[in-house]
């Protein structure tokens, strides 16, 4: 197979140029914004990388481009998909035609306990399947009869969220009307987001939306039992932002609650509506994914003086970390059981650097994955000796460019939405030893030679989160690196072009 | 038979366009043609003149009892009426619900797709006030309607309304066949209506049709769920719209793309005909009471 490389950083820009060749004029300069490469910076660099390097000239969360290929999702996406659909006590209604809740079906591998179908109803798919006839005439009572017929058939449900299709929003049906209504009846939550697809430009305003939604009709409301009966401890944290992919919530959990905390609330993976309810009642809120729950923290901050804090739970170095910043924010005590913590699993951390290492040691990777991970998960490849030569976002804010500069070294290839068409070009010229990135890019990935790793769903591996995810995270990128496969990739009776060099 | 012609009648709400849309068919009728009007309003009152009787079961609202539109049938829903005028009322939701303008493109599909079309001369559209959406404007859209003719007065708003529509028609001149057949006034009895109404005609690069004067014979026809034709043959007033009708049928092929006007052209034109006050004017007649009053 012909190895058409891009030798480093240095060939970025020029690389950019040349992938850029290929659009039409207005494209190539709309385009030309949002591709970059890290630049150094006069900023001190980061305590736990050592990195400091500026990538927020990057324009992003617009528009993409007609005509290109674009995997960003919509606003139902970002709120059914990822911020209200873990939630497992709760009945999700898809609002609309039947599509929306069909491809969404069975959600993101966030894992939850209970028994499917009697208390917990997250890979279950329920919808309005709206009919011609219900765009015509209003969907609003049919909207009233599927909530009758949620709560007769699962009782144990404790409330609805009501998922708004694109039609809902043309339409104008008042479903706040029936949430209200079906509340007074049934005196169950009922949340109607306005999450329709046409609005915004990504899943990242879903995010949002969804979060007022929280804010609107779960903290405004009257407080339920579960809140007036919770007695808080000094000790109380929620976890926002971790949607417990693999079970990713679970091996950051153990970890916090080893050094003394009480995690009160995991938004939203595994989670109750008891556990949203009463967030407020906590005393510090540890954001994982910023980009999609930031708004309630701040919301959080604002009205129940409650401080929050980014953390970081990928890989030993941000983990370490993490836990003592964590940590800071509390008695002494919990400052020394966190040591403790991180003195436990010294041994697991060097077993795992030991055997995978060696076999990782200088790998090259490209990531591209939605608004959190790519920068997340650099540290956790640097302890394995992994080098990142780009990354890039689905549907980051200038916020999220500005933290990337803690993570990438100067020199980094930086794209945003990047197209179908570039992706391809970028790991086609730069042909890193390993992508990571979503189902749509594995395949064609694969198919070019070079192995792939999908880092939304971990590859129906994980958890990548914690200690116990290092280890697994280390051991997946082993797999798919050092698979024998790729030795096999040119087909014998061929000469590889560059061995006849 | 000759080529089947589509006519549709647009305008502001309450500005007479069934009745005169009703009247203007029935006399088309006593000529020979085959007609077929389509009611494009949810309240399903653009056939009752011709039915003798009220609001008949709309296509949608038929529907929607049987499950879907394909569940339909074309004689579940065709009526015929006043000599033999063939009527189908799309109906739609009550107001502040759902989708008026969807169930409008869903009807008039249902319709071409069941044949309604076929073996009639005229199929005439009769659209809910101003052009508020696509589904709206479906008659307007390609392959429907040839020709656009707008129901107004002298008032202000009904000036603005047709030239709103006149807007609509432009905006699918080009990618269908849709003209602007011309404006027929429906005399409300304002100042220089009829100067006004050719003014008007004439800013949108068209013609009024036809000035059809005020007669309270129109009202005692309504009430007794008539069109005049039926009602008094021999008026004054069937005579009218014979005339109009004839107009209308000579008008085959005649239609223009019209030329909208921006606000602030009409606003000049009213104020020419002295229905507007400039704001000099304002200034004036305000010192003027002032002075009054002091």
């Amino acid at each position: 197979m012909a190895k058409d490389h891009v030798n480093g950083p240095e060939d970025y820009e020029a690389l950019i140029e040349e992938v850029l060749e290929a659009y039409p004029d207005k494209a190539k300069k709309r385009r030309a914004k949002h591709l970059t490469v890290s630049k150094a910076t006069d900023e001190a660099p980061d305590a736990t990388t050592g990195i400091a390097s500026k990538c927020d000239t990057q324009k992003s969360n617009i528009k993409s481009i007609p005509g290109v290929m674009t995997v960003r999702g919509c606003a139902y996406a970002g709120s059914k998909g990822v911020v209200w659909g873990p939630v497992k006590d709760m009945v999700h209604i898809s609002h609309g035609p039947v599509g929306c809740g069909q491809y969404s079906w069975s959600q993101r591998r966030n894992y939850y306990i209970g028994k499917t179908g009697v208390d917990s109803f997250v890979t279950m798919q329920f919808t309005t399947d709206f009919q011609e006839k219900d765009i015509v005439f209003g969907g609003d009572k049919k909207l009233e009869k599927t909530i009758d017929e949620i709560n007769e058939l699962f009782p144990l449900a404790n409330g609805t969220t009501i998922q708004s299709e694109c039609p809902i929003g043309l339409i104008g049906d008042d479903i706040e009307a029936v949430a209200r209504k079906k509340k007074k009846e049934t005196g169950k939550t009922v949340v109607p987001v306005r999450c329709e697809g046409f609005r915004g430009v990504s899943q990242s305003l879903g995010h949002h939306i969804a979060n007022d939604a929280v804010r609107d009709w779960v903290f405004e409301a009257e407080e339920s039992e579960a809140v007036k009966a919770y007695e808080p401890g000094p000790y109380d944290v929620n976890v926002i932002g971790d949607y417990n992919i693999g079970g990713d919530a679970w091996a950051s959990r153990i970890l916090l609650e080893e050094m003394g905390l009480n995690v009160v609330g995991n938004w939203s993976g595994d989670a109750t509506l008891a556990e949203i309810e009463r967030a407020p009642k906590a005393k510090l809120n540890l954001i994982h994914c910023y980009r999609s729950m930031n708004y309630i923290c701040r919301y959080m901050e604002e009205k129940h003086g409650i401080g929050w804090m980014e953390y970081n739970f990928f890989g030993p170095t941000q983990i370490a970390a993490s836990l003592r910043a964590i940590a800071k924010n509390f008695d002494e005590t919990i400052q020394e059981n966190a040591e403790k913590v991180i003195a436990k699993y010294q041994p697991l951390v060097d077993e795992v650097i030991a055997k995978f290492r060696p076999r990782l040691e200088g790998k090259s990777v490209m990531l591209y994955v939605g608004g959190l991970r790519p920068r997340h998960v650099v540290t956790a490849y640097d302890d394995l000796g992994m080098v990142i030569a780009g990354t890039g976002y689905e549907f980051a804010h200038n916020d999220d460019y500005k933290r990337t500069g803690h993570y990438v070294k100067e020199g980094t290839l930086i794209y945003d939405d990047v197209t179908g068409y570039e992706l391809e070009k970028f790991i086609e010229k730069i042909r890193p030893d390993l992508v990571g990135s979503g189902i749509k890019e594995k395949y064609p990935v694969q198919k070019m030679g070079i192995p792939f790793r999908q880092m939304h769903s971990w590859d129906y591996s994980g958890p990548y989160h914690g200690y116990d995810g290092f280890a697994i995270f280390a051991r997946d990128m082993d797999l798919a690196i050092n698979n024998p496969v790729w030795g096999m990739y040119d087909a014998p009776w061929d000469t590889p072009a560059i061995a006849a060099e | 038979m000759s080529e089947l012609r589509q006519i549709a009648f647009y305008g502001k709400g309450g500005i007479g366009k069934s009745t005169t849309s009703q009247n203007t068919l029935a006399a088309l009728v006593e000529m020979g043609q085959k007609i077929l009007i389509v009611g494009c309003d949810p309240k399903a009152d653009s056939t009752r003149l011709i039915l003798n009787s009220k609001a008949q079961d709309t296509v949608l609202h038929l529907a929607a009892e049987m499950g879907s539109v394909e569940d339909l049938e074309l004689e579940d829903v065709l009526k015929v009426g006043y000599k033999d005028i063939k009527c189908v009322e799309s109906g739609g939701p009550e107001p502040g619900v759902g989708c008026a303008g969807r169930g409008v493109i869903t009807a008039i599909n249902f319709l071409e797709e069941n044949g309604a079309y076929e073996n009639v001369d005229y199929v005439s559209y009769d659209v809910l006030g101003d052009v508020v959406c696509g589904g709206f404007a479906m008659p307007i859209r390609e392959n429907k309607a040839q020709e656009i003719y707008i129901v107004m007065s002298g008032e202000m708003m009904a000036l603005y309304a047709a030239n709103n529509i006149a807007k609509g028609i432009l905006k699918y001149a080009n990618s269908g066949g849709v003209r602007l057949g011309g404006l027929i006034c429906n005399e409300r009895q304002t100042d220089k209506e009829l100067e006004l109404a050719e003014a008007m005609a004439a800013k949108l690069g068209s013609k009024l049709i036809h000035f059809v004067p005020r007669d309270n014979i129109v009202q005692h026809a309504e009430l007794r769920r008539q069109t005049v034709l039926q009602y008094a043959p021999d008026s004054q007033q069937a005579d009218e719209y014979r005339q109009l009708a004839q107009k209308i049928h000579a008008n085959s092929g005649k239609g223009v793309i019209p030329t909208p006007v921006t606000m602030d052209e009409l606003e000049e034109m009213l104020m020419e005909f002295g229905i507007m006050q400039s704001e000099d004017e304002r200034l004036a007649a305000i010192a003027a009471s002032d002075a009054q009053a002091g």
